[in-house]
């Protein structure tokens, strides 16, 4: 298993994979115009992905326009999938896909708007202190429940809704592993069976361990960081309009606080934009 | 010399077609012009308090309609009144007093029915910018409306036929040869006053004017002339060629708002606005009215000739009942008063936001302003301090005007036995839950009721305040104080035309569980229970959203007690009907 993660090697390939996949992002979201569907736009990102490579995939890409990037009114699982929902001018749009390149696993989210959006741009900005927050508290081996818990009180302070809760299980994060390539990748309900057999061997593991591959709000999730990849993905909700971002976060079993945990990668489109910000004030 | 009312008004005569008109004109002739219509049984006089309120910024233009106050009346009176030679007066006036540039137009009653048909005729194109229509609609549109209900009369089409037909039962009457007149001349005038101070609720003052026994004789022609013709065969041409902005007052007696129903059809741009009051809103709700037209005559006349620059203030269903209205929140740093604030916010009304948090009230304020409020601001206050909400009440009351809703909502939780609860812990309690509610009633309800043009006030009780628990008596007590203050208070503003709700949410995910005091364990046992309170509270998870949602719906529909959650609705229903059960849950320790 790939619980262990420390070799350099290791991680560069998922970092070249979770770089290829928010250039997907950003060249899908170029593209995106009034009118486009949320299953046209999945479908661009599935395109592109396929040209470079990717043959499988931890799960297919999903598209999210206007209100459901907040998930408004979600109740069953298959409401995530895209819909013909149209994008309109100064709509929000939540763009999730997680591909599998040469093994090597990544799950990213992109939030972006349809031109001007001052409500968005708010809720972006916002994110920037819950992933010091993540990255902090995983430091301090706190249980992830706790640490699940003291984000979303981040998020009610700030004035938002937890709107991860509305994924399966409430995760704001799960584990992703290297996959065995295989001529066939076959899905289901558009998750990759590879994937989901290295989670549920996870599971399996973890159940007779004491922990979950699963960082939830429940009881299984009580338990301190295990080591691996997780990809983190935390998403505000408020009034209709949705943000997260989502991206891989190491955690190893060194002593060192530095060693222990670690953003696989700090040259994302949302890292950047905040150091920008930054820069500018 | 200047009309009665219309202080430093210029005055000057527009002769048309035999008559001669009386117009009136204040402020600055280079500002935006706005003509204010009246209706029947009115003359210019009745604008007289919304005029004061616009003069500052536009040119204000009001004119008596032929045969009214000091307008001359046409010869002979039958076939003088009909709406083409109303148009002919307008159009005179417009040319009189704003030759270069269309005017905005606003017209009440009788002066919105002669409005529509000035928007809705092809000679007025170029000489209206916007039209603001209160109380009158198109006589065509009426006629439409009727004859599809009679077409096709539905059960609740039929109740709305019937429903407007009793209440045009005036309409009727005016069309009785002579008898009109002769009792307006005689015993009508000298009561009619009063009968507008009974029925109407209007605030004692120089209207209505002398002329009154003169406008409403002459004014029952503007029926006979009209009302038969265009009821029998309304135009179907009858599309507003400006932007519409329709001001409904739900309490209207002479008018049922579903008159309005199909207006989008007729009115392309419409912008819908409605406020509980009576008929005469000019007079009792001169505040509301001159802001609504201010914000649509400016962001119209900002737009220019493409339409309005800027989008209508608030969105969603309540916009029509909030936008530009004046909302305070107390505890609105988190909660229930935070999502108030930002329901009423994405409504269009304008939010401060209060707490003793300061920065969590900051937050609220911003992110109100974000999701559509066209102003928000936050103030920090601690609610039981009675002098500092006197101090916050008189600094509002400066700087941003009487308060439309207030929202009491600040409240704490304390938990545990009452023989462990000490004097500090209850003091401290009732400070906040309802010493709280009494400052911001006795501070921000006594400005309402000051202004006299109405106000409501919403209370936020609890389901503990029907539903006794044996570790809740402090909390409970708190809040069923409230519940009954809210009652009462109900009771005694409705004179004045203010509105009290008492909410009671139920178990809400809210912050309240993380700073509930839990009285009678240690530190550590505390915390471990504020934790699990919490978690209980969220797996039950009720957003406290739907709570905002209810409080704008509670507001709306002016209801006195709202339970929110199912179990608020089942205690409230236990409390009515099985007493002894509800008795025997309070006895039931909590699962903490």
């Amino acid at each position: 298993m790939a619980s262990g993660v420390t070799d350099e090697a290791e991680l560069r390939g998922f970092r070249v994979v979770q770089q290829l996949a928010y250039e997907c992002a950003e060249a899908v979201a170029a593209q995106l115009g009034p009118g486009v569907t949320e299953r046209e736009a999945a479908r661009m990102q599935r395109e592109w992905l396929r040209r470079r490579g990717v043959r499988d995939w931890f799960h297919l890409p999903f598209a999210w326009f206007g209100d459901r990037t907040a998930f408004t009114g979600f109740r069953v699982p298959l409401q995530f999938f895209p819909t013909d929902r149209r994008l309109e001018p100064g709509m929000p749009f939540v763009l999730d896909m997680a591909p599998v390149h040469r093994g090597f696993t990544a799950d990213i989210g992109y939030t972006g708007a349809l031109g001007p959006n001052p409500l968005l741009e708010r809720l972006l900005a916002d994110l920037e202190a819950h992933r010091d927050l993540v990255l902090r508290e995983v430091r301090k081996r706190r249980p992830l429940r706790e640490i699940y818990e003291d984000v979303e009180r981040l998020m009610v302070r700030q004035g938002y809704v937890n709107r991860h809760r509305a994924y399966p299980f409430g995760v704001i994060a799960h584990k992703v592993h290297r996959v065995k390539e295989r001529r066939l990748a076959p899905q289901l309900f558009g998750f990759g069976t590879q994937a989901l057999k290295g989670l549920a061997s996870d599971a399996l593991h973890g159940h007779r361990e004491g922990w979950s591959p699963l960082w939830s709000p429940y009881r299984f999730s009580d338990h301190p960081p295990r080591p691996g990849l997780w990809a983190v993905e935390p998403h505000l909700g408020f009034r209709g309009t949705g943000a997260k971002f989502e991206e891989l976060l190491v955690v190893t079993d060194s002593r060192d606080p530095e060693e222990s945990a670690f953003w696989l990668d700090d040259d994302l489109p949302h890292v950047r934009r905040w150091r920008e910000e930054r820069a500018a004030v | 010399m200047s009309s009665r009312g219309l202080e430093g008004a210029r005055e000057r005569r527009v002769r048309t077609d035999g008559v001669e008109l009386c117009v009136a004109e204040l402020g600055d002739a280079a500002n935006p012009t706005v003509v204010l219509l009246h209706g029947y049984p009115d003359s210019k006089e009745v604008w007289s308090e919304v005029a004061e309120r616009l003069r500052d910024r536009f040119h204000v233009v009001l004119y008596d309609v032929r045969g009214h106050g000091r307008s001359t009346a046409p010869e002979p009176l039958r076939g003088g009144f009909t709406l083409e030679k109303l148009t002919d007066d307008f159009l005179a006036v417009a040319d009189a007093v704003s030759p270069d540039a269309p005017v905005h137009l606003v017209g009440h009653d009788w002066g919105s029915v002669q409005g529509w048909e000035f928007v809705t005729v092809g000679r007025t194109q170029r000489r209206i910018a916007s039209f603001t229509s209160i109380s009158g609609p198109s006589l065509d549109h009426f006629g439409h409306w009727i004859k599809e209900r009679m077409a096709r009369p539905t059960p609740r089409r039929a109740a709305q036929l019937l429903g407007q037909g009793a209440k045009s039962w005036y309409v009727y009457a005016l069309h009785t040869p002579r008898l009109p007149e002769a009792f307006w001349r005689g015993p009508l005038a000298k009561q009619w006053p009063k009968v507008l101070a009974r029925s109407e609720k209007l605030p004692p003052g120089r209207y209505p004017t002398n002329s009154l026994p003169e406008d409403a004789a002459h004014g029952a022609w503007l029926y006979r002339d009209n009302v038969r013709a265009r009821m029998r065969r309304p135009r179907s041409d009858a599309y507003a060629h400006v932007p519409v902005q329709l001001i409904t007052p739900t309490g209207d007696a002479y008018l049922s708002q579903r008159l309005y129903d199909d207006l989008d059809r007729w009115a392309p741009q419409l912008v819908r606005r409605t406020l509980p009051a009576k008929h005469w809103v000019p007079r009792s709700r001169p505040d509301q009215l001159a802001a609504w037209i201010t914000e649509f005559v400016t962001a119209r006349h900002e737009g220019g000739e493409s339409g309005p620059a800027r989008l209508p203030m608030g969105t969603g269903p309540y916009a029509e009942w909030f936008a530009g209205r004046l909302v305070l929140v107390t505890g609105a740093a988190g909660g229930i008063g935070r999502a108030t604030a930002f329901a009423f916010a994405e409504a269009g009304a304008r939010v401060i936001a209060v707490d003793r948090d300061a920065d969590g009230a900051a937050r609220t304020a911003e992110l109100a302003r974000l999701v559509g409020a066209p102003e928000a601001w936050s103030e920090c206050c601690d609610v039981s301090d009675g002098q500092a909400m006197e101090q916050l009440a008189a600094k509002v009351a400066a700087e941003r005007g009487v308060v439309d809703v207030l929202v009491n909502n600040a409240g704490i939780g304390l938990a545990g036995a009452f023989l462990d609860t000490s004097v500090e812990d209850w003091r401290a309690v009732l400070d906040v839950n309802l010493w709280g509610v009494i400052h911001g009633c006795r501070t921000f309800g006594r400005q309402m009721a000051e202004r006299g043009q109405g106000g409501h006030i919403v209370n936020t009780a609890s389901a503990a305040a029907f539903q006794p628990s044996k570790s809740l008596s402090a909390y409970s007590t708190s809040k069923a104080a409230v519940l009954m203050l809210s009652e009462c208070l109900r009771a005694e503003l409705a004179s004045r035309g203010i509105k009290v709700t008492a909410i009671c949410p139920g178990i809400v995910n809210t912050g309240i569980t993380g700073t509930a005091r839990f009285v009678g364990v240690p530190e550590g046992e505390q915390r471990r229970r504020r934790l699990k309170a919490a978690r209980l509270y969220g797996k039950r998870g009720y957003p406290p959203e739907k709570v905002a949602e209810a409080v704008l719906r509670a507001v709306v529909e002016d209801r006195a007690v709202v339970p929110v959650t199912p179990e608020a609705h089942g205690l409230r229903l236990m409390s009515r009907f099985t007493p002894r059960l509800r008795r025997g849950l309070a006895r039931l320790d909590p699962p903490l």
